[in-house]
């Protein structure tokens, strides 16, 4: 049933479109990993356990703390699935991105330099495991429970809140990959560094900033700003006030905060792709 | 009977010589090892600030004041290093996935004691860039409180080195899984997340509900990092700290019996395509 040789005409008048040629190799990646069934749900199986003890690991906590920086375990629920919901949906477009140090050793990166497309582009859409929606689907359950749960008075502005919240955290995630790409060019020694700002970022954006001391609030608030990915956002649907000199109305400021991130990314990319020497191959 | 003695007596040294050479392999990574530092600090900073609070709200819980669970955290995050869990060794698993292990067969050395004698040098050696400096930084920042008397550190130091040798054999044991299945990614992922949470990485495994409690005691995980971490900064000490350390060992001869079995069933299954 493996279509190889006979395209649809619709998908040929597809791939002459700007983003055409991404589409195709995007569709065939899909389609490949859906070939090797027992492969896929062996994958599929770990990567939601993975998702399941990641949640096990906030509600024990919160299982014995009961009220943790101002949430009960109810709250706890709403701030794991937004943050992890964008973290599973960004990894699932850049988390291969990890992969570069290994490109560059070998000397793969050059293949991707010769392409007449831009680098980043190709990398992200090099590689696009399924495995993953594995995880965002576990993080989704997770918030749709929250959201039941709580008290939220809904309207149109909360809806609102919710979707611009997930698609500007999965932004805002994404681009955090890209900024740990932009500085694999430097560290291929040192590339576990990046993980405290990709990892490291998502596991902040799980627990309530309020409980961080000062130099780590500026930190996750501002410049790296993983609080707006769930943290302001929970604060604003449940109606709770936040830290002090950290207003409700900040929730709605996540598209700045990935924009910021963008920034970061856009720099770091294009001060490591400027930096990168072939490693020969 | 002489021969067997002289055999072993060679063979110690040699284990000795590939001990060092992991210690000495690793030392050459300056810039990985401050990397690895440096990511353990911020995850150090972010779990202990949550469990600060978590303290500071209910009071303290199972046991653990401000200063006991600042020296849990930053213990745990000093010995993530040597235990090999976050960057699950994949240069054997490559090994038997292409079939070269079929090579180390051949040498004069057991494959699982090689192997393992390079991965003590190895985390032996990473606890002095990450170790020591992440327990500085863990007690200037957020003031834990560590034992005063030598007998925790004697002891520590020896449930440091059961820990290495439990994480080092059960992921040889993992990795063997490679003989009958092609990829095994998806198996060291689950090892790597399942493992660090019931090790008691992200919270005591003091604090786990009765039923979670009993599924991670059933498994060698705490004995890499719960227990270390447990009798070095004396929350266990006597016959209590004795008492963990026997645990130890009993995992330790358990996943070493798991990793010699499969090896050996690997073994009979390999088969080396032409080349």
């Amino acid at each position: 049933m493996v279509e190889t040789t006979v395209r649809p005409p619709e998908r040929r008048a597809a791939a002459n479109s700007r983003f055409g040629p991404y589409a195709a190799v995007l569709r065939s990646r899909i389609r490949a990993q859906r070939v090797y069934r027992l492969s896929f749900a062996s994958d599929a199986a770990g990567a939601t356990m993975v998702g399941l003890v990641e949640f096990a690991e906030v509600w024990v906590l919160f299982n014995q703390a009961k009220v943790l920086g101002g949430l009960d375990l109810d709250a706890a629920l709403l701030l794991f699935g937004l943050s992890n919901l964008a973290f599973a949906l960004a990894q699932l477009m850049c988390g291969h991105l990890d992969k570069l140090p290994g490109l560059i050793r070998l000397g793969m990166l050059d293949i991707y330099h010769l392409r007449p497309q831009p680098v980043l582009l190709q990398l992200i859409t090099s590689d696009f495991s399924l495995r993953r929606l594995a995880r965002a689907t576990v993080a989704l359950v997770v918030l749709v429970t929250g959201l039941v749960r709580n008290d939220i008075g809904w309207s149109v502005h909360t809806v609102g809140l919710i979707v611009l919240t997930v698609v500007c955290a999965t932004v805002l995630f994404a681009g955090l990959f890209v900024v740990a790409a932009g500085c694999q060019f430097f560290l291929i020694d040192g590339a576990e560094l990046t993980n405290s700002f990709t990892y490291g970022g998502s596991f902040a954006a799980t627990q309530p900033a309020s409980v961080f001391p000062t130099p780590l609030k500026l930190l996750f608030c501002l410049a790296i700003p993983v609080a707006f990915t769930a943290y302001f956002p929970t604060l604003a649907l449940l109606g709770l006030p936040g830290p002090a000199g950290f207003p409700s109305w900040l929730a709605w400021w996540s598209p700045m905060a990935a924009a910021w991130v963008w920034v970061l990314a856009w720099g770091m990319w294009r001060f490591g792709t400027r930096h990168y020497q072939s490693g020969g191959g | 009977m002489p021969a067997t003695v002289l055999d072993l007596r060679g063979t110690a040294g040699v284990y000795r010589r590939l001990l060092v050479a992991g210690f000495r392999r690793q030392w050459h990574y300056k810039l990985a090892m401050f990397a690895g530092l440096f990511t353990n600090c911020v995850f150090g900073f972010v779990r202990a600030s949550v469990m600060v609070a978590a303290i500071g709200a209910t009071g303290g819980f199972a046991g653990y004041d401000a200063g006991s669970i600042g020296a849990y955290v930053w213990i745990s995050q000093g010995l993530l290093g040597a235990m090999q869990f976050m960057a699950a060794e994949i240069e054997l698993a490559e090994r038997v996935r292409t079939g070269d292990i079929a090579i180390d067969f051949l040498r004069p050395v057991d494959v699982q004691l090689g192997n393992l004698a390079a991965d003590l040098g190895r985390a032996l050696c990473t606890l002095i860039p990450r170790g020591i400096p992440s327990l500085l930084i863990g007690s200037l920042t957020f003031g834990l409180v560590l034992p005063t008397a030598p007998g925790p550190y004697l002891l520590g130091a020896l449930s440091i080195l059961l820990a290495a040798a439990i994480s080092y054999l059960s992921l040889f044991a993992l990795t063997m899984i490679g003989f009958w299945v092609v990829e095994t990614r998806g198996f060291r992922s689950l090892y790597q997340t399942a493992g660090t949470f019931l090790a008691g990485l992200f919270v005591p495994v003091h604090i786990f509900p009765d039923w979670l409690r009993a599924i991670a005691e059933s498994t060698p995980f705490p004995s890499m990092l719960q227990v270390p971490v447990d009798v070095l900064s004396g929350r266990a000490t006597g016959w209590d700290a004795a008492a963990l350390v026997g645990t130890q060992i009993f995992w330790l001869l358990v996943v070493g019996a798991l990793g010699r079995v499969m090896l050996a069933a690997g073994r009979r299954k390999l088969e080396v395509q032409g080349g």
